[in-house]
């Protein structure tokens, strides 16, 4: 994309490596993907497909023995992979900030959480008192909806439900309104029906305060709910990307419409559901070639042997499949 | 929280009565017969008959008992045979020398023993945890009497830069006796001359002393540092932009603190048995001291007493480390019970 | 042997111990890794063994009696002759050194030998029977461990009279109550397992279910902690002798030996120093490699 103002992130050919006692884990190998200014884009896959480990790398916080072994990271034209730790630290949590999986756990259980919320805003003001921090992180308890604001900053996270505790997670995550937030499976710690009313209490607050919104899923509907674009990935690689419209209706990839076959269809609700055969690849060997190939019912000697580039198949949806490349699969 | 503290001062009682049962069974199997070494070796035997009426020998045991309880019920834990006075009064005097030293060591014990152990948890298998470990483990595997004897040597008696074993210059006078504390009663009574002297015999056995607790401070500050460290609450934190220094304080150490508690609590007890052969070392007339002489001696009165106010003391320090336990941890309620 | 539709095929008992067996190699050689990578550990097991190897081999190793008073040789130096000086009645230091190591280990391995069984029994009692038993045998332990040990152990030492034996057994006495609170987490765990319950329904009886079952599977647990002990059972026992309350003149004991030294300090410092010396190398050496035993089981290091 050859636009004039750089996208708000371009993570370019990313990889990442685990050592390990048993070896060198592949973890992530060449992954490249843009957000735009104002874009929600869904980043989905089986666990252990490496989604996670994507947004701990935009945030340069991978865990040991996880490195970043190659690749570049621009967040405003910025490379975050090269930027001393003290500008790191001005990145994270205010202008790029992730809410965590687990909220219950992901909150410090021995601090009252208005002052978790005080916090981040803290860090990033320094010309903020304690008191007009906790005022404002009471402000931004509010506007997540949690009732009695000012009683509830005085409480400790055990004493809050999975949802409030996930509230909190958001407004301490957005209270300094950054321009791009990483939501690591929101929902997925929570009981079904909380899960639609937090989406959409996070995605009003994203709309309200313009940000981009990176949307790690397994579960396709919730990213077809929230997202403008999505990216399918599989085994540390981008199989394939595009618009929500584009991927769901038209999957181009041989994996992304095994995935689609995994989900009740909401047309033909008696379509029996399939799974796809074999099992992920270790990623301390990963086959050579496309890392689908011994799974994938249409692969021919070609995907055992070449890496596929991101083939167009029209209008920015692109997929990683030979079947798009000229010479086919063969 | 009333009801808390209550079902912990009824079990509390309960392991006095047996700590109680405990000493007195402890009198009983003594072989050697005490009251020939208070009469001296070369008195006549009517006058060890007579001695043994007065002491209440004479009776069968469940009456000693039934005596013995009574006394402990009135505070009475008898006469010491070799200071002959009375037991209490006797460790009443010689606790607050004790009391000094050991909290000295544990101050050294808990700052260094947190500054070891987390430092070996954030640097987790560098030449820094190693180091780190390796000091703690010469720490808690020295002989304190040994350590002592050797830094006496170097600092006391070849390097001359620290005073002779003892709790304060015979050329000074105590100040008057408030706490029976000198570092504390000096400060009171504004004589520095004391403090400092005080505070420099005070160095050596609060050293030694210190030595000897840190190392279970340590490891269990490690340990618990490294979970901390691994949890999502601890990422959250760095996510926020906070810098790695805060995390692990702010963040880290707090969390860790809450088993690292109980731990020192532990240690406080461990403080008291190295104050036995610590104080013997530096001559530091304290409760130590006192309770090896009387072992020495057989000095029977002094032997329970002594022995039942160590454990006491350890027992109230444990319930006050419950406590603390819960203040740190707002995830316990005390009026739930402490499990 | 009918095989019950869904379930998999019985295995046969020589499988399954072949699969057991496996296992078993395959989690020591991750022990073996791991040990080895930490230099703690391999240094710790070096004192060790090398502590063993001068035990046992002490007549070899010693340049003289232990016990032979040479009056006119009292006090020396460092020399060819003594290698580590003769003490204040002339005897050879270095001997007594190399003799003393006996001492330390059988009183380190018969406080475990007594201490240790005592704690399983009382354990897997209060544990696996529950109730008033429990009640009962756990207040007791209660009791002992309110005591701070040494001081427990001293007061049995001075009521049992001093000696060697005395020591052991009120060392013991101060030892079991920790073992025993232990060996009882440890049953609780296993009688409430599935596996346990299953052999109940099986018809076994309770004696043979704590026998049988319980009390070897409290046994690991029991032995690593023990060794994980040696090296305070030894200083207890070294500080004991020197208070004069554990082994006696002219045992060369190492405790006792820097207790011997103490009058000579400023002008013979090696009469003292290098008995404590020994004493402190060989609790490291327990210590280091307690130290990485418990590195070694605990699981988080597994993963890396």
């Amino acid at each position: 994309m050859a636009t004039a103002s750089p996208p708000l992130l371009a993570v370019e050919d990313l990889q990442i490596r685990f050592h390990t006692l048993r070896g060198v884990v592949h973890a992530l190998d060449g992954v490249s993907f843009e957000i735009a200014r104002g874009e929600s884009i869904g980043l989905v896959g089986e666990t252990g497909c490496g989604k996670s480990i994507t947004a701990r790398a935009i945030l340069r916080l991978v865990d040991p023995p996880g490195r970043i072994t190659a690749g570049s990271i621009r967040f405003e034209g910025t490379e975050l992979l090269t930027l001393d730790r003290r500008a790191m630290r001005t990145i994270r949590g205010q202008k790029i900030s992730m809410i965590m999986q687990e909220p219950k756990v992901s909150l410090n259980p021995v601090m009252r959480i208005g002052r978790q919320v005080a916090e981040t805003l803290l860090i990033h003001d320094r010309s903020l008192s304690h008191r007009q921090a906790e005022a404002k992180a009471r402000d931004m308890l509010g506007s997540v909806s949690i009732p009695d604001p000012a009683r509830m900053a005085q409480r400790y996270p055990h004493e809050l439900s999975g949802g409030m505790a996930q509230r909190v997670m958001i407004a301490m995550m957005l209270v300094t309104r950054p321009r791009l937030l990483i939501a690591d499976e929101p929902t997925s710690a929570l009981d079904v029906t909380i899960q639609a009313q937090i989406l959409d209490l996070m995605t009003d607050l994203i709309a309200e305060i313009g940000s981009s919104v990176l949307m790690i899923s397994h579960d396709l509907a919730v990213v077809a709910e929230t997202c403008d674009r999505v990216i399918v990935m599989y085994a540390g690689t981008v199989v394939e990307s595009g618009t929500v419209d584009a991927v769901l209706d038209e999957p181009s990839h041989p994996y992304t419409r095994g995935l689609l076959n995994t989900l009740p269809d909401q047309v033909d609700p008696d379509r029996p559901l399939q799974s796809i055969p074999g099992n992920v690849p270790s990623l301390l060997a990963p086959p050579v070639g496309c890392r689908f190939a011994p799974r994938c019912p249409e692969a021919g000697p070609r995907c055992r042997r070449e890496t596929p580039a991101a083939y167009d198949v029209g209008a920015g949806h692109v997929a990683a499949c030979f079947l798009h490349a000229d010479g086919g699969v063969a | 929280m009333a009801a808390y503290l209550i079902k912990r001062l009824g079990s509390l009682f309960f392991t006095i009565a047996g700590i109680a049962v405990v000493t007195f069974f402890l009198s009983m199997v003594i072989p050697l017969d005490p009251l020939a070494a208070i009469a001296g070796p070369q008195a006549p035997e009517e006058t060890v008959e007579r001695l043994r009426v007065v002491y209440g020998f004479d009776q069968p045991i469940h009456v000693q008992f039934y005596r013995y309880v009574e006394r402990l019920m009135h505070g009475d834990l008898g006469m010491s045979f070799q200071t002959n006075r009375p037991v209490l009064e006797d460790i009443l005097n010689f606790f607050p020398a004790t009391l000094e030293l050991a909290t000295i060591a544990m101050v050294i014990s808990v700052v260094f023993g947190l500054l070891l152990g987390v430092l070996s948890a954030v640097y987790k298998n560098s030449w820094i945890d190693h180091l780190s470990r390796v000091i703690s483990l010469v720490g808690v595997s020295m002989p304190v009497f040994w350590l002592g004897l050797l830094l006496l040597l170097v600092f006391y008696f070849k390097l001359g830069w620290l005073p002779e074993p003892g709790r304060l210059d015979i050329m000074l006078f105590e100040p008057p006796r408030v706490t029976g504390m000198l570092l504390v009663d000096s400060v009171i009574a504004g004589d520095w001359e004391v403090f400092w002297d005080a505070l420099k015999h005070a160095f050596l056995p609060a050293v030694v002393l210190g030595l000897y607790g840190l190392a279970g401070i340590a490891r269990i500050a490690r340990s618990s540092m490294l979970d901390v460290l691994t949890q999502e609450y601890i990422k959250t934190a760095r996510v926020k932009g906070l810098a790695e220094w805060l995390v692990i304080l702010r963040h880290g150490l707090r969390n860790a603190m809450v088993p690292t508690v109980t731990m020192i609590g532990l240690t406080y007890g461990s403080l008291l048995e190295g104050a036995v052969l610590t104080e013997t070392i530096f001559s530091w007339p304290g409760l130590g001291r006192y309770l090896t002489t009387a072992f020495l001696t057989l000095d029977l009165n002094a032997i329970v007493g002594g022995t039942m106010l160590v454990a006491l003391l350890y027992l109230i320090v444990n319930l006050l480390v419950d406590l603390l336990y819960a203040y740190l941890n707002p995830r316990i309620t005390l009026a739930s019970g402490n499990d | 042997m009918t095989d019950l539709p869904g379930t998999p095929a019985v295995l046969d008992r020589a499988e399954i111990r072949r699969l057991r067996r496996a296992a078993r190699y395959r989690s020591w050689g991750d022990s073996y890794t791991l040990w080895r990578r930490n230099p703690i550990t391999v240094a710790g097991t070096l004192i060790i063994v090398f502590l063993v190897l001068v035990a046992a081999a002490a007549p070899l190793l010693a340049t003289h009696d232990p016990y032979n008073q040479i009056l006119s040789d009292r006090l020396l130096p460092p020399s060819a002759e003594y290698w580590f000086g003769t003490d204040n009645l002339g005897r050879d230091i270095y001997s007594r050194i190399v003799y003393g190591s006996r001492l330390t280990i059988l009183i380190a391995v018969l406080v475990a030998l007594i201490s240790g069984p005592i704690g399983l029994l009382v354990g897997v009692l209060a544990g696996y029977v529950g109730g008033a038993t429990d009640e009962v045998l756990m207040r007791l332990s209660d009791i002992f461990l309110a005591f701070p040990k040494l001081i427990l152990a001293i007061a049995f030492a001075a009521a049992l009279g001093t000696g060697l034996e005395n020591m052991i057994i009120a060392i013991s006495v101060a030892n079991w109550p920790g073992y025993a609170r232990l060996v009882r987490a440890e049953t609780l765990a296993i009688r409430n397992s599935d596996y346990i319950q299953a052999i109940r329904v099986l018809g076994a009886s309770h004696a043979r279910i704590m026998l049988r079952h319980v009390t070897p599977m409290c046994f690991s647990t029991l032995i690593v902690r023990v060794s994980l002990d040696m090296g305070a059972i030894i200083l207890i026992a070294a500080g004991l002798g020197f208070l004069g309350l554990g082994a006696q003149p002219p045992a060369p004991e190492w405790g006792l030996m820097v207790s011997d030294g103490r009058n000579y300090l400023v002008d013979q410092w090696w009469v003292s120093t290098l008995p404590g010396m020994a004493i402190l190398i060989v609790v490291l050496g327990f210590n280091l490699l307690g130290d990485g035993i418990r590195d070694i089981l605990d699981p988080r290091q597994r993963q890396g």
